[in-house]
């Protein structure tokens, strides 16, 4: 599962390619809105995953953990905005979560990161650094919640390199 | 990160720990009291220790996911309080056995039960004394690649398949 697609997600170094993608129905969220700080960016297959502690509620219990960088977090599907807005309240997510949906899966395929046979976004994280070049990615087995041990010692490098 | 997830610190010291000491198996649950699948873990864990004796030793760790569970952050600093009085385990089990009634009365009425010095209980639940501990194990669980509750931990390596007796047996049998 991952090892076919293990070497196509973007590598650290690259220039993190921009997007610009609805949080909600009215609002739209810019890769460059996070100039000057870390951001985590989680690309996950779908919302209403069928378990407590899916990927993006985990993610929203360690907020505090990536705060202490000062680093945002959103995360990324192939879902609209309109089931974003309806996952994220039922979750209580405190993060945005930007829909990838029109056209369909573009922002993803730009990060290597969509699972074409499926339609759907790969399980995969990016770690970007203040200046919009990516620190650290990640990309997980599609049926493994990766967790955000990864993510923080990234951000500890990250934050060890100033 | 996945496959490599190990458990960071080590059992130590500070870690609410039954069974022997030098048993050859430890595994670590990083639990959330007010959790359903935890529930169902609960009685699995009681089985594991009946059938491998002094060949397991068990430890609880906090892993309240307060967001989703409302009630989880006291009861895990109740458990913590109990275990100040020596009753860590009397709590924690009574929390699981009781996981619909978590309110903060229901807390009090634990303690009663367990005959802990309750005018103590209720001031250490007031000032939050142990949330800085119930944070320390939510911190380390994430920092070991907990990815959502319950996390199994055997021998120090994230168990990333299910979590039945059968399942978890196998694990052992293969950790050992």
């Amino acid at each position: 599962m991952a090892t076919e697609n293990a070497n196509k997600i973007l590598a650290p170094g690259t220039a993190a390619p921009d997007f610009s993608l609805h949080s909600t129905p009215d609002q739209l969220v810019s890769l460059s809105d996070f100039r000057g700080a870390p951001l985590i960016v989680a690309f996950y297959p779908a919302d209403w995953s069928p378990v407590c502690g899916d990927q993006m509620a985990l993610y929203n219990e360690v907020l505090p953990e990536f705060h202490k960088f000062k680093a945002a977090i959103v995360g990324i599907s192939v879902d609209g905005a309109w089931c974003h807005d309806a996952f994220a309240q039922n979750r209580k997510l405190h993060f945005p979560l930007l829909a990838d949906f029109e056209p369909k899966g573009a922002v993803a395929r730009k990060y290597g990161a969509y699972r074409d046979q499926e339609g759907v976004c790969e399980r995969a994280l990016f770690v970007i650094d203040p200046k919009g070049t990516i620190a650290w990615s990640y990309l997980s087995p599609v049926g493994v919640n990766p967790g955000a041990d990864g993510i923080l010692e990234a951000l500890e490098t990250l934050a060890s390199k100033k | 990160m996945s496959p490599s997830a190990k458990l960071k610190p080590p059992v130590g010291a500070n870690d609410h720990v039954q069974g022997a000491p030098k048993a050859p198996v430890t595994i670590v649950e990083y639990g959330d009291y007010e959790c359903p699948y935890c529930g169902e873990a609960y009685p699995v864990t009681k089985a594991l220790q009946k059938r491998l004796g002094d060949k397991l030793r068990f430890v609880f760790r906090n892993f309240p996911l307060a967001e989703a569970h409302p009630h989880a952050e006291h009861a895990a600093e109740a458990a913590e309080a109990a275990g100040a009085q020596g009753k860590f385990w009397e709590m924690h089990d009574m929390l699981y056995e009781n996981q619909d009634a978590l309110e903060d009365e229901d807390l009090v009425r634990y303690a009663k039960a367990l005959r802990l010095d309750v005018p103590r209980f209720v001031k250490e639940m007031e000032a939050h004394t142990y949330a800085e501990r119930v944070r320390e194990d939510f911190s380390s669980g994430v920092r070991s690649g907990v990815n959502g509750t319950p996390t199994f931990f055997i021998n120090g390596a994230r168990h990333d398949g299910p979590f039945d007796l059968e399942s978890l047996l196998a694990a052992i049998e293969e950790a050992a």
